[in-house]
């Protein structure tokens, strides 16, 4: 598969004729897309057309090519386009090596492989010996980490962040948005970050737009 | 899946097949028909049995050539009994919202509030019978309250002979339909209430000098009727047209007109059944002018209200006696009903129990030793009829609410009072009808799935209003994520969301089976008498004097459920032991 990144064609999200947001651009491979603006802008609005999953009454229109693959019409879940909340959105039932298995591609379907690489995801991440742990139980930055190899190990073509730092403590947040960036170029993942933090935008060293595809 | 996108993607038979195997295809349609279906499983047999009980009325002589309606009247407690079922119905449906009301607003926030909630699941879990039965037991002539106060404060040595049971202005009945739906209003209401900004609205009256029941009448109760209008006419229809706590509880000569009809349909007179259609007929009516009656006086108070606005009035100096006016009411109907269920349970234990003994001389297992075999089976049969009647109600609701959040296929108002139309329609107007359709088109052998049938269409309304919201407050962002990382609508409803709401889950199941429990008509009528539940052997015995058995088959009612609840308590507890996410009001 041809590793061109990310092209968003003329996408546009309107809301009864109204546009919300508009792109025409492409993330190349291990690029950061900075999308800022205030709250209610649709920065994120503008996240749910890529994935595909945009809120009823919106339209999207234009083109999602990822990697060569027109993803336009396809379902969420055979985009391949991971995604991360200003929340963790751990799930609340399963165990931390759950929450990672639920990630992981169904290709590894032995079962201690499957959990050697949930272990060996841990271990590189500090987290070794948290597989059986409770989510419940983790600090911010334990969270926000699984949640990301969580995205990760479901082997995405693409990130997309959802302001995922803004309610980690200031302390924390540096760490964790080291953590992410540095992951997602490792993997020479196109990446699109939204948020209205201009720490997170200096960090991410792309280019910084607006919701409107303007530059900033 | 949802959104334009995704509707370009269902819309699009060329892409659908690149994508959708036919299996996912044909479950995809199914779901997206889900609410139809179970509209129409709601609807059909309500609208067909009311053809079928309405039209025999208006089309059949009753054998000596007179029309049904002809002998209807000229049946001499038709005024009386109609009255009955007006008068009982309105009032107790009155008190209940009036109660209702003042508990809420006299006491939401406080602590006496706190213990109300509390004391809600075990006192809906009651079925009506088992609670007409219990107060049967505690304010008869012979009850519990006359031998506690005997011989000493009334000097009786023997049972007055005082119609305090049964009593011809149907007071008892009253009682107990109260008793059984403050509950079930405070259930509704507490469910509401959330949705009304409650705390703001009655700080803000607070701060201007407002009394805490007036200020709640004021600016609160505007906002949270509209959402309690449909379970009060609900309310209002159980209460004016239901048998079995009537047959327990209310007069007998005449009887309420449900009552009446009842005795009609079950007549082996097979004349009868048009003299019952035609009650029918008249009951539908009656029920049908109070609910525009009742209509028609929520607008006259609304008036009176935003009158009652406009003259500064504080009323600050009602709030005290209103407050202790609430927890005295609130104490003495939880404590009617939980004095009643002891009474059940000690008679069906007591030994020799003469009167004024206030407790049992002996106490012993015999009535239950001798009732076992019986019981037994019946609570087999009660239980069946709950597990296929619940389960099939859950299976409908949760591709209903499924369907909801992937095809945006949202209930209206229309698609509430249709939830709600078996609650509004009374029972003996459209079962009569079901009967003559179940025991023509369903073999005898099948009469369990006949009746079982029947149950859903009113365990599923109660299945979805308790449902509906823990399913629609799951956040959908997990489904997302859960899509993001590859996994199709079906795996995140079978691995995430559907675990995720265990606990709700288990409390559906556990009202859906207390419904079931509790139903007797569409047994009796629809089972054409061959089933025998604990509700319907509760309410046959009711007649007998045998207090020891009735206890016995009282508690039973009332035990299925009591353990369908504690399961749906425990078991979520149990199996999230180790998962502190999973536990209410948790935030990360």
């Amino acid at each position: 598969m041809t590793q061109t990144g990310l092209d968003l064609r003329n996408l546009r999200v309107t809301h009864r004729g109204i546009q919300i947001a508009a792109l025409n651009t492409t993330v190349a491979p291990g690029q950061v897309l900075v999308v800022m603006g205030p709250s209610g802008s649709g920065k994120s609005t503008l996240l749910t057309a890529i994935i595909g999953s945009p809120p009823p009454a919106f339209v999207v229109t234009g083109q999602i090519i990822l990697n060569g693959r027109d993803v336009t019409d396809l379902p969420t879940a055979q985009r391949r386009i991971g995604i991360l909340f200003q929340d963790d959105v751990l799930f609340a039932h399963l165990s931390v090596g759950q929450n990672l298995g639920f990630g992981l591609t169904a290709t590894s379907d032995n079962r201690a492989r499957r959990r050697a690489v949930i272990d060996q995801a841990l271990a590189d991440a500090d987290l070794a010996g948290f597989a059986n742990r409770d989510p419940a139980t983790l600090s911010g930055g334990q969270r926000a980490r699984v949640a990301l190899l969580r995205t990760l190990l479901a082997q995405p073509q693409a990130l997309l962040l959802d302001e995922p730092f803004s309610r980690l403590d200031l302390a924390l947040r540096d760490q964790i948005r080291q953590f992410v960036l540095n992951r997602a170029r490792a993997q020479g993942l196109p990446v699109i970050l939204v948020t209205h933090d201009p720490n997170d935008a200096a960090a991410a060293g792309g280019r910084i737009v607006g919701p409107d595809g303007s530059g900033l | 899946m949802s959104g334009p996108a995704a509707t370009a993607w269902h819309n699009d038979p060329a892409r659908r097949r690149k994508v959708i195997t036919p299996a996912r295809l044909a479950s995809i349609s199914l779901l997206r028909q889900a609410p139809r279906l179970t509209i129409a499983l709601l609807t059909v047999p309500v609208l067909a049995g009311l053809a079928g009980t309405v039209m025999p009325a208006f089309g059949v002589n009753t054998g000596d050539g007179r029309t049904a309606f002809q002998a209807l009247a000229d049946w001499p407690g038709l005024s009386r009994a109609v009255q009955l079922s007006v008068t009982t119905g309105a009032i107790s449906t009155l008190l209940s919202v009036a109660i209702t009301l003042l508990i809420v607003a006299a006491l939401v926030g406080s602590r006496s509030f706190g213990v109300i909630q509390h004391l809600l699941s075990p006192l809906l879990a009651v079925p009506h019978a088992a609670a007409a039965l219990g107060l049967a037991f505690l304010v008869a002539p012979s009850g519990w309250i006359a031998r506690m106060l005997s011989p000493w404060a009334t000097g009786w040595h023997s049972p007055p002979d005082l119609l305090i049971l049964n009593d011809p202005g149907g007071w008892a009945l009253i009682l107990g339909l109260v008793a059984k739906e403050v509950p079930f209003l405070l259930l509704m209401t507490l469910a509401a209430l959330p949705q009304t900004d409650v705390a703001r609205r009655m700080l803000v009256t607070a701060s201007l000098g407002y009394g805490r029941v007036w200020g709640f009448a004021l600016t609160v109760l505007p906002a949270l009727y509209p959402q309690l209008r449909l379970p009060i006419y609900a309310v209002l229809t159980y209460a004016m047209t239901c048998v079995d706590m009537a047959v327990i509880l209310g007069p007998s000569l005449p009887p309420p007109l449900a009552v009446q009809i009842t005795h009609w349909m079950m007549d082996p007179a097979l004349t009868l059944r048009s003299t019952a259609a035609a009650g029918a007929v008249v009951q539908l009516l009656a029920v049908a002018i109070a609910l525009m009656a009742w209509h028609g006086a929520e607008r006259l108070g609304k008036a009176a209200l935003i009158s009652g606005a406009q003259q500064g009035w504080r009323l600050i100096r009602a709030d005290a006696p209103l407050r202790g006016l609430a927890i005295g009411l609130g104490s003495v109907l939880a404590g009617l009903l939980f004095a009643g269920l002891a009474g059940l349970a000690l008679w069906s234990l007591a030994g020799l129990w003469p009167f004024p003994d206030a407790f049992p001389q002996t106490i012993g297992l015999k009535t239950w030793m001798q009732s076992a075999p019986d019981l037994t089976s019946t609570a087999a049969t009660t239980l069946g009829l709950a597990t296929l009647s619940t389960g099939l109600s859950l299976i409908l609701v949760l591709a209903c609410l499924e369907a909801e959040h992937q095809f945006e296929l949202h209930p209206g108002t229309r698609g509430m009072w249709l939830l709600y139309l078996p609650l509004l329609v009374p029972q003996i107007t459209f079962l009569p009808g079901l009967q003559a359709l179940a025991l023509g088109l369903c073999p005898a052998d099948y009469a369990g799935i006949a009746v079982a049938t029947a149950h859903v269409v009113f365990v599923l309304p109660y299945v979805f209003l308790s449902l509906g919201p823990a399913y629609r407050a799951w956040d959908t962002r997990q489904a997302t994520i859960g899509a993001a990382l590859g996994a199709s609508p079906a795996r995140v409803f079978w691995r995430l969301r559907l675990p995720m709401l265990m606990p709700a889950l288990l409390t559906a199941a556990a009202v859906g089976i207390s419904v079931s429990v509790a139903q007797y008509l569409p047994t009796l009528l629809i089972g054409g008498g061959r089933l025998e539940t604990l509700t319907t052997q509760a309410v046959a015995l009711s007649s007998g004097g045998n207090r020891r058995v009735i206890g016995a088959y009282g508690l039973m009612q009332m035990l299925l459920p009591a353990a369908g609840f504690t399961l749906a308590l425990g078991l979520p507890r149990l199996i999230y032991a180790n998962r502190r996410g999973m536990r209410p009001g948790f935030v990360a």
